[in-house]
């Protein structure tokens, strides 16, 4: 048994939202500079460099690079080996509540969904925690922003609408979100599982760095497929026109019932933002 | 065509831009985002006065992050428009002329746009780092309660815009992508 204290936790948590949100992934930064080399539109084209020039700009002056910074996502490994000191979901909180007091960050959350009220301190955090083998704690902290994410839908398909049935579904999801998102998006796609699941599976989907295919050959192809029907949509950056409309298509999947074809579409913006440790 | 732009805005130098024109904002900008809108249109149902006078007025839709130390503002890209929908035509009809933010507009508040001869210019979104760099000072104006959604009045100098959609109702968000899409057919 390995004992983790409360307050490594809620220090670890604090860097991350910092760092998540002043730093893009490598493989964000990849996606985004290839993107803008291959763009043939022009106008698009210029908006990809901008928002390249955006991204080392936020590094140079400790910016965030986007000023929504997000309701943070926090997904926890936690060893089976690990014994946690104190009150874990709390001590994620006051990360939360630190990281973005002292990273000069944005408090996005309202205690309620419909009276409203700003907590002031952008708790409480949208814990995810897995049980895995191990003495390890694993953290990854994702400041999801609500442009994308309120673009994002969930669908109970038929097993008879089969891959047309989701592939049609993601495509009228991305079209309808047209401008909102901040294209160049990340399409993160949860198929099977229950309701809940498929949600919780696309949402785990954009945690996968862009250039990491599923590692089944059917969903890997199947990924590809929908980010070529996407990029021939024409949206492209800010929704002005162009190819890159999408960066990727990421998909997770689990076995769902003989009923069921759970379908869930986690919109991401260019700014997908994911920060991890372990402890 | 880049034009360059004053505020407060004379609605005659806005009849001449069309959507995809470049255009760079110099003077006050106001903040606004959902709940401070649905106060500014409150007010009006209850005939009280504004924070700020409408007319001649730019909105911006943006919630900054905090400014750091040394800092006069942090991040501040511009949110989606699309939330303000339901209030725009309101404050159109009242003599507010130019919008700033991303993302389509609804029917309704295209049809604003064109029967005041207003425009609606976009931001770049997901650009925050770089959009505080044109914002010179900024003044905490009202409604302080509401965090980062409270109105604050910038004052910028050649912000960088796009006329989305035009006081005729040109839209780039659909003739952009129509124009790319005949270029690949």
């Amino acid at each position: 048994m390995r004992i983790i204290q409360s307050e490594e936790i809620s220090a670890a948590v604090a860097a991350l939202c910092v760092r998540a949100n002043r730093q893009l992934p490598p493989d964000v930064v990849r996606a985004m500079e290839r993107a803008a080399q291959e763009e043939p539109w022009s106008l698009a084209k210029d908006t990809l460099k901008v928002l390249c020039d955006n991204r080392t700009a936020a590094l140079e002056h400790c910016l965030p690079v986007c000023q929504d910074t997000g309701m943070a996502c926090v997904f926890a490994q936690v060893g089976q080996d690990v014994h946690i000191e104190g009150d874990f979901s709390a001590a994620v909180d006051e990360g939360v509540r630190r990281g973005y007091e002292a990273g000069f960050l944005r408090k996005s959350v309202v205690a309620d969904p419909l009276r409203r009220g700003n907590t002031g301190d952008n708790t409480p955090a949208a814990l995810t925690v897995e049980l895995v083998p191990g003495d390890r704690l694993r953290l990854t902290v994702v400041p999801k922003g609500f442009g994308s994410e309120n673009m994002s839908a969930l669908k109970m398909l038929k097993p008879s609408d089969g891959v047309q049935g989701v592939k049609d579904f993601v495509l009228s999801t991305v079209k309808a979100a047209g401008s909102n998102p901040c294209p160049p998006i990340v399409v993160g796609l949860g198929l099977g599982g229950t309701f809940d699941k498929a949600a919780l599976l696309a949402k785990h989907a954009l945690l996968r760095p862009l250039d990491l295919p599923n590692p089944d050959p059917y969903y890997a192809a199947l990924e590809r497929e929908l980010l070529e029907e996407i990029n021939a949509l024409g949206i492209g950056p800010q929704g002005f026109g162009g190819r890159t409309t999408a960066l990727a298509v990421k998909i997770e999947t689990m076995p769902t019932h003989v009923a069921g074809l759970p379908a869930a579409v986690n919109i991401s913006c260019h700014v997908t933002r994911r920060a991890s440790i372990e402890l | 065509m880049e034009v360059k732009l004053t505020s407060p805005v004379d609605k005659k130098d806005l009849a001449s831009l069309r959507a995809g024109d470049r255009v760079l904002l110099s003077g006050p900008v106001y903040t606004a985002r959902d709940a401070a809108h649905k106060r500014l249109t409150e007010l009006i149902a209850q005939g009280k006065t504004l924070p700020f006078s409408l007319p001649g007025s730019v909105i911006y839709y943006v919630g900054p992050t905090p400014e750091a130390p040394g800092q006069i503002i942090g991040s501040a890209g511009p949110t989606t428009s699309g939330r303000m929908d339901a209030y725009s035509p309101t404050l159109l009809d009242l003599g507010q002329p130019v919008m700033i933010g991303k993302g389509n507009r609804s029917r309704e508040v295209v049809d604003a746009i064109v029967r005041n001869g207003a425009v609606y210019l976009a931001a770049m979104g997901g650009a925050g780092a770089l959009m505080g760099a044109c914002v010179k000072s900024v003044e905490l104006l009202c409604w302080e309660d509401l965090g980062c959604e409270a109105v604050r009045r910038l004052e910028v100098e050649d912000m960088p815009l796009t006329v989305a959609i035009d006081s005729r109702g040109g839209n780039l968000y659909e003739s952009g992508p129509a124009a790319y899409l005949e270029s690949v057919r």
